[in-house]
């Protein structure tokens, strides 16, 4: 526990140390109102990260959720053009992407397909679904209703909406990691699958949880990306699930399972937002800014190498010392 | 010439026959996209089909990757030539990468021409560019320059840094640059055309710039995206997002105020010359030569420069008095 604290602390450092950087070079990035600007920037890979976080924990991986985004983002633009009301359209996209979330959960769960193939497959499908809902044709800024693409803007407290939402997920999901049952299983099937199934927990059924609700999360995100963007087409987040994966890995989201925390999960993708957004304004060319983003992920990965060796997590010492 | 080497040229004369005769029956021409569910090339396939519709014995078969990566194309065309398509035409995601699958192509005396994003000259037989980028390059800097009477300073929202469209574009106006010299180009970004990376380079060029006049987008992509950030940072009216873009996708943003004009050529006129080309390339009676001049139909004629490329057309603005009129096309 000790490691995973000091885990996140190095991770807060390393973020500060960011910010403190970039103000060297562009003091007006880290005035509040940008700050605030950079996690509004940031919520839609907050949102997704934290429904990644739950299906790594449980040894899969979804790459589907921006596929999933899109889907449920091009759907939400398609009733909105049809007249139906927001509240409807949230519950409907929030259902949606659960949905589709729940089909990758049950052929990892009942066909017992590895998550990485499943997820390839489905990331392709539901992309074609948009192409056949639309035949490729745009959902454009004037074809959106107003209240439609004010909602995730309307700023409350100084935050907008969208940023909010973010937040209220975040703590969600912290309670649910820490304080449900269901939380401790997602962590416990993937730190020791064997273990667990010896408590009684079914990992087929939590993996299939763990990807329902990030599913749900895409789902959600969805909308917001499109109402935010004002624009709906089959591209929109395009590439977008590596990005994911890669702010739960620096978040300290062991790959093999079983380890990570929801501040972890945070911060990694405040990381990569802060670097996202910082990159246009401090005048590094253009041609290293990949560059720059391929080495934050690479040196996050050798740190989680270096600093898991040793923090396998043995649920049940009793049992472990018998076999 | 012996009994055998007679019998065997008059059987392979009579293949030769049997198959320009099957070829007369139905010509299929591919027009291979960048990328599948993109506007712009929706109504060029549109242009194609009317092209098709025209010439009467002509099949297009419209294609392309499902994300703009050259690996993608280059699997189609791998495809196209396994089935023994009659004419290529390709926008290209990059201007070598398809020039060794093209080749091959052509060996096997398949037709192939570029349109819209070019290849490299030993890739194709001819490049049909919509406009001239000289015309364009040009066009980009004067509709930033005719909304700012009194000049300012004006960046450049781009798609990827390879993109071999926009760098030639993004040239040529350089290279004009000085006949507008009210208008000070600070700075080229790129938002690699995602709607998230646009919006965000957006909204840092507003920021690194506070006294920016103007963000030029020569991508649909981008200049969407841009002028959603400059709604939504509040400067409507005091940064103008112009550059090309489809009407249809520019039409809210034309209204509200954040895109004075902006300028595309038109994409069904594009699709239709193309088709046209490789209709004429592939039958023969055109050859691809510097100087050559080839009839394009409704279009008119293009002529070939030294490199082997043509102009369509000049670009079109679009502005409020005309965008209704244009959104429902494409």
């Amino acid at each position: 526990m000790n490691l995973l604290k000091s885990r996140e602390t190095v991770l807060g450092v390393a973020i500060l140390a960011l910010l403190a950087l970039i103000a060297s070079r562009f003091p007006g990035f880290v005035t509040p109102s940008n700050l605030a600007r950079v996690l509004t920037d940031t919520s839609p890979l907050i949102l997704l990260a934290l429904g990644q976080m739950a299906v790594i924990l449980t040894k899969c991986i979804d790459l589907s959720v921006a596929a999933n985004l899109a889907l449920c983002g091009m759907i939400a633009a398609l009733m909105n053009g049809a007249g139906v009301p927001l509240p409807l359209i949230l519950v409907a996209v929030i259902a949606l992407g659960a949905a589709l979330g729940a089909v990758n959960g049950l052929m990892v769960w009942k066909l017992g397909i590895p998550s990485i193939v499943v997820t390839l497959g489905t990331m392709t499908i539901y992309r074609g679904t948009i192409f056949l809902l639309t035949n490729g044709a745009w959902i454009n800024a004037h074809q959106m209703s107003e209240g439609f693409k004010a909602f995730p803007r309307t700023v409350i407290a100084g935050l907008p909406v969208m940023t909010w939402i973010a937040l209220a997920v975040v703590a969600g999901v912290a309670v649910l990691m820490n304080r449900t049952a269901l939380g401790r299983a997602f962590h416990a099937v993937g730190g020791n699958p064997h273990a667990a199934v010896y408590t009684g927990i079914s990992v087929g059924r939590t993996q299939f949880a763990a990807f329902v609700l990030a599913g749900a999360l895409a789902g959600l995100t969805g909308y917001l990306w499109v109402a935010r963007y004002a624009v709906a087409y089959v591209d929109i987040a395009g590439g977008f699930e590596l990005d994911v994966v890669a702010a739960c890995v620096i978040g300290g989201i062991a790959i093999a399972g079983g380890s990570g925390t929801v501040a972890g999960c945070v911060m990694g993708a405040l990381f990569l937002g802060i670097i996202k957004n910082a990159l246009p304004v401090v005048g590094i060319s253009p041609f290293w800014q990949m560059a720059i983003s391929g080495a934050a992920i690479l040196i996050a990965i050798a740190f989680n190498a270096t600093s898991q060796r040793e923090t396998g997590r043995i649920i049940l010492k009793q049992a472990e010392h018998l076999t | 010439m012996s009994a055998i080497g007679k019998a065997l040229a008059t059987a392979a004369m009579g293949l030769a026959l049997m198959t320009t005769a099957s070829q007369a029956e139905e010509m299929r021409i591919a027009l291979v996209v960048k990328a599948l569910g993109i506007g712009f090339f929706e109504a060029a396939n549109k242009g194609a089909e009317e092209a098709a519709k025209e010439l009467g014995d002509v099949k297009i078969i419209y294609t392309g990757p499902t994300d703009t990566t050259a690996e993608g194309q280059i699997e189609v065309i791998n495809s196209l030539i396994a089935q023994k398509v009659d004419a290529i035409a390709v926008s290209a995601n990059d201007t070598d990468a398809l020039v060794p699958t093209l080749k091959k192509a052509m060996d096997r005396g398949i037709t192939v021409i570029s349109w819209d994003s070019g290849v490299a000259a030993e890739g194709r037989q001819m490049h049909l560019n919509p406009s001239s980028s000289a015309l364009i390059g040009n066009m980009i800097i004067k509709l930033a320059a005719d909304n700012l009477p009194e000049g300012g300073d004006v960046a450049v929202l781009s798609a990827t840094t390879t993109s071999t469209n926009q760098n030639t574009w993004i040239e040529e106006m350089n290279k004009v640059a000085g006949n507008y010299p009210s208008v000070k180009v600070v700075g080229t970004v790129y938002g690699d055309d995602l709607a998230d990376k646009s919006y965000r380079e957006a909204q840092g060029l507003m920021q690194t710039y506070p006294d920016l006049k103007a963000i030029i987008a020569p991508t649909s992509v981008g200049i969407v995206a841009a002028a959603q950030a400059v709604t939504d940072a509040g400067k409507v009216g005091q940064v103008n997002v112009t550059g090309l873009g489809l009407p249809s996708e520019m039409a809210g943003h034309v209204k509200s105020g954040a895109s004075k004009s902006f300028a595309i050529w038109n994409p069904i006129d594009l699709g239709y010359s193309a088709t046209m080309l490789a209709y004429h390339l592939a039958k023969k009676d055109a050859e691809a030569k510097p100087g050559a001049s080839i009839l394009i139909g409704r279009m008119g004629s293009v002529t070939l420069d030294d490199k082997n490329e043509a102009a369509m057309a000049d670009p079109f603005v679009y502005d409020s008095s005309n965008i209704d009129q244009f959104s429902s096309i494409f």
